[in-house]
């Protein structure tokens, strides 16, 4: 085994690749996922064997993934986008007044607007991250009271109900494919392209090298500012898309839309293995970690666990992801450090 | 020898400050392509600055720098990187969550079709650096847990696959064994031999003769003289590097040594260091010397209890200190100066007063509570015994020169009455005329009878202050020699010592 830590390996390609996706933390917590639906299955059948229980377990997590896909983009870089719920708020508000103020405009336009009023949010945050130098957890605190502020004085008291919005916007909201609703299919689309950029392009590394090390990226001459505030914008983006799909999904907007929704973004990516110093982790990871959140919080109910211990069994997840982590990191890094003694 | 080539770098009475600090005077250096240039000079010389202005990470204040004939000013690494020129610095700067492939060609990988990554082929050219360079480092691995020697072969890989026509070593052999350096050579000279230019930073003569045909001297921030090597000697050259008597800087007075403070017995840490032991008598400076990484930095922090150990013991006065506690550590009676004191040594943003009574608060509290004046009544003492030049005690920390501000973090250990003081690289980032009353200070204590353990990578500082100099290499003690006894060559040979058991 040590020889593997310093020369080459020599176990061929499909070796390799089979030991990383087993060993891999995503598979970790795709396999507690399977549990949970599992454990709430064998209690309720219908939780996984009926019309009803499948589309929501698909459809449920469609918009909690698009933010953690976002949120761990920005996490990767050593930053972290607590304004992703006002944003999606804003963004789902905005829908809504689109439609009622434009009778007639296409959908397309709608989620294309959606999409760039939420990139615009991002890129102020990011403006702000990578100019001002201040951590972006204080920026992005500051931003998620502001932009709240903005829908709130915008939207008053004021509703807008799904009798407001067209049927073909709503109906996106309940229509599948093949048995898979269209909006669970459009937020796995938008994870497989972050998932692949960021594994595949130069810029998705460079997220990652500067989220390893901020001081050798600059060294490294690579364009720390640029990267960083592409990461917000394109996390604003997706909170704007989550937005729109936030009204599709359920018709009725108020000013307190998607109130909390950051901290469970943030808490996905954690749980499923984005390091909260940057540098690791995968939008994969991310994403299971979405659709385990949410699974959890639907079967706990079932399981008969009560509500104290609901939010406790969420918080329990996060802070043994985090322990986990940490004995891994220090475990690996320990034997990366042994290994040096014996070579 | 043959310089011959056309002028690829030149430099002309560059000056850099950093605040009241002057890094760097007059810094010229003009490097031939198709030449291998050898920079030496004293640590704190400039040659860092000099070199950190070339690769965009600084902006010179002043004086002209040419590239290729053509006067060029980096705004950034980018602009440096991207007309030709490359660095590999003292410290390597990975990505430690990357792959080694990664790391090597971060910025630039190979792009294949639609412009994603080709892994294959980025994987296959690393393996071929490798061969090139000799190594045996799995592309696939981690960054994360390199010894300093591999981080080294990386950064050397890194800047071979730029295709430089410029390549900076700032001592890039300070970590590699003999084998690792010989490759290196090799490599240097195919590059050179391409029509590069190339600069070498580094402290060992030995290897500066083999491989360089030019050498350019350098001195406080000042350059000296730039001869042919086979004009010059190492004698000459070490006379133009220090150009002062030794004795000067260092005035230190003779102290009572008395009974063994500190004794140390091997102490062992996987990885880090292996068998350490040793003593600090009353009365004495003991100096651990030995190059950057070597672990010497490691020891003192493992024996102040900042970090751990696996086995082994510290005793402090006969009794043993708890592994692990720094409050054990200044309850038995240590004291702790570290390296950077901006980030470990002071709060800035405090007032002196404040620093000076920190760590002695329990015993000036009354009620659990602090007043100004309680703290004031016992700093003065101490920081006017010290000189530290600062208008009033409530004045801001982070005001106040390097000099000054390590004065404070003595003065602040000094209130705790401590019987042995371990200070790490104690004049470092401090100018030329406060670094000898630094000196004299903690010549004093030791003549008061505390035992002192410095660490220090400027050779003549250890030479000048020490009773006793351990020296140490990739973990081990591989010296224990007597003021008399310790010379530049005995430190630098224990130092670089090569006792080949990689294969």
């Amino acid at each position: 085994m040590t020889e593997t830590l310093v020369a080459p390996s020599r176990r061929s390609t499909a070796q390799r690749v089979v030991s990383t996706i087993l060993t891999s933390r995503e598979s970790a917590i795709a396999f507690v996922l399977i549990l949970v639906v599992a454990a709430a299955t064998l209690n309720t059948k219908s939780f996984l064997f009926s019309e009803d229980g499948w589309r929501d377990l698909l459809l449920t997590p469609a918009i909690l993934l698009l933010l953690a896909t976002g949120q761990a983009v920005v996490i990767i870089t050593r930053n972290v986008d607590l304004s992703v719920g006002s944003t999606l708020a804003l963004t789902a508000y905005l829908t809504g007044r689109l439609f009622v103020d434009n009778p007639g405009i296409p959908i397309v336009a709608v989620v294309a607007i959606g999409m760039l009023a939420g990139a615009g949010l991002g890129l102020i945050n990011g403006l702000l991250v990578a100019l001002g130098r201040v951590p972006a957890l204080v920026i992005t605190l500051g931003t998620l009271y502001i932009y709240r502020g903005v829908v709130l004085s915008w939207a008053g008291s004021n509703r807008i109900n799904a009798s407001d919005m067209p049927d073909g916007f709503l109906s996106l909201g309940t229509k599948s494919i093949l048995t898979i609703p269209v909006l669970t299919i459009l937020a796995l689309v938008v994870l497989g392209i972050v998932g692949y950029y960021l594994r595949t392009a130069r810029g998705g590394r460079e997220l990652y090298a500067i989220g390893s090390d901020p001081d050798a990226a600059n060294l490294y001459g690579l364009k720390v500012r640029r990267r960083v505030i592409g990461a917000f914008v394109l996390c604003g983006a997706l909170a704007g898309l989550a937005g729109v799909v936030y009204a599709a999904r359920y018709g009725t907007i108020s000013s307190g839309a998607g109130q909390d929704i950051e901290l469970q973004a943030v808490g996905a990516a954690v749980i499923g293995g984005v390091a909260i110093f940057g540098g690791s982790g995968s939008v994969w990871g991310a994403a299971i970690g979405a659709w385990l959140l949410i699974t959890i919080n639907r079967a706990l109910p079932i399981l008969g666990v009560q509500d104290f211990w609901q939010q406790a069994v969420v918080g329990a997840l996060i802070l043994g992801a985090i322990v986990l982590d940490r004995v891994l990191a220090a475990r690996r890094s320990r034997k990366l450090v042994e290994a040096r003694d014996i070579a | 020898m043959n310089a011959s080539g056309p002028v690829a770098l030149q430099l002309e009475q560059v000056r850099k400050s950093f605040g009241p600090v002057v890094a760097l005077r007059s810094g010229s250096l003009t490097v031939h392509s198709g030449s291998i240039h050898a920079l030496v000079g004293e640590n704190g010389a400039g040659k860092s600055t000099l070199v950190k202005i070339v690769a965009g990470v600084y902006q010179r204040d002043g004086g002209e720098f040419l590239l290729h004939g053509e006067s060029v000013d980096f705004s950034s690494t980018a602009a440096s990187k991207d007309a030709g020129i490359a660095v590999i610095y003292q410290e390597p700067t990975l990505f430690p969550d990357l792959s080694v492939t990664e790391n090597i060609f971060m910025g630039r990988q190979p792009l294949g079709a639609g412009r994603r990554i080709d892994r294959k082929a980025m994987h296959e050219e690393a393996l071929g650096l490798f061969s090139r360079l000799g190594v045996n480092l799995d592309p696939r691995r981690l960054a994360e847990g390199l010894s300093i020697a591999d981080q080294q072969i990386i950064e050397i890989a890194k800047a071979i696959s730029l295709d430089a026509s410029v390549l900076i070593m700032d001592e890039p052999t300070a970590a590699l064994s003999g084998v690792e350096v010989e490759r290196l050579f090799a490599v240097a000279r195919s590059l050179r031999d391409e029509g590069r230019a190339l600069v070498f930073i580094s402290h060992r003569f030995e290897e500066v003769f083999a491989l360089c045909d030019t050498v350019t001297v350098m001195r406080d921030g000042d350059y000296i003289s730039t001869d042919p090597i086979a004009e010059t000697t190492s004698s000459q050259i070490v006379a133009k590097m220090v150009g002062r008597e030794v004795g000067d800087l260092f005035p230190k007075t003779p102290a009572e040594i008395g009974e063994p403070v500190l004794t140390v017995k091997e102490l062992e840490s996987a990885g880090v260091f292996h068998d350490v032991t040793f003593d600090v008598r009353a009365g004495e400076i003991v100096a651990l010397a030995g190059l950057v990484g070597a672990g010497r930095s490691e020891i003192a922090r493992a024996i102040f209890g900042v970090d751990g150990y696996d086995s082994g013991t510290v005793q402090l006065n006969g009794r043993v200190v708890r592994p692990r506690s720094p409050r054990a550590a200044i309850r038995a009676g240590m004291g702790f100066v570290p390296e950077d004191r901006r980030q470990q040594g002071l709060v800035t943003e405090a007032s002196v007063a404040h620093n000076v009574a920190a760590v002695i608060r329990s015993r000036i509290a009354r009620w659990g509570l602090l007043t100004n004046g309680s703290e004031t009544r016992t700093a003065a003492p101490w920081a006017g015994r010290l000189e530290v030049k600062t208008n009033a005690l409530d004045m801001h920390a982070t005001t106040m020169s390097g000099g000054n501000q390590q004065k404070v973090v003595i003065a602040k250990w000094l209130a705790t009455q401590p019987s042995l003081l371990i200070i790490d690289e104690p004049t470092r980032g401090i100018d030329i005329g406060t670094k000898a009353e630094v000196h004299r200070l903690i010549s004093e204590l030791a003549g008061q009878g505390m035992a002192i353990l410095m660490i220090s990578s400027e050779l003549p500082e250890v030479l000048g202050m020490a009773d006793r100099v351990l020296v140490v290499h990739e973990g081990h003690i591989t010296a224990n020699l007597d003021r008399a006894d310790a010379t530049p060559e005995s430190v630098m040979t224990a130092a670089t010592n090569t006792m080949e058991v990689s294969a």
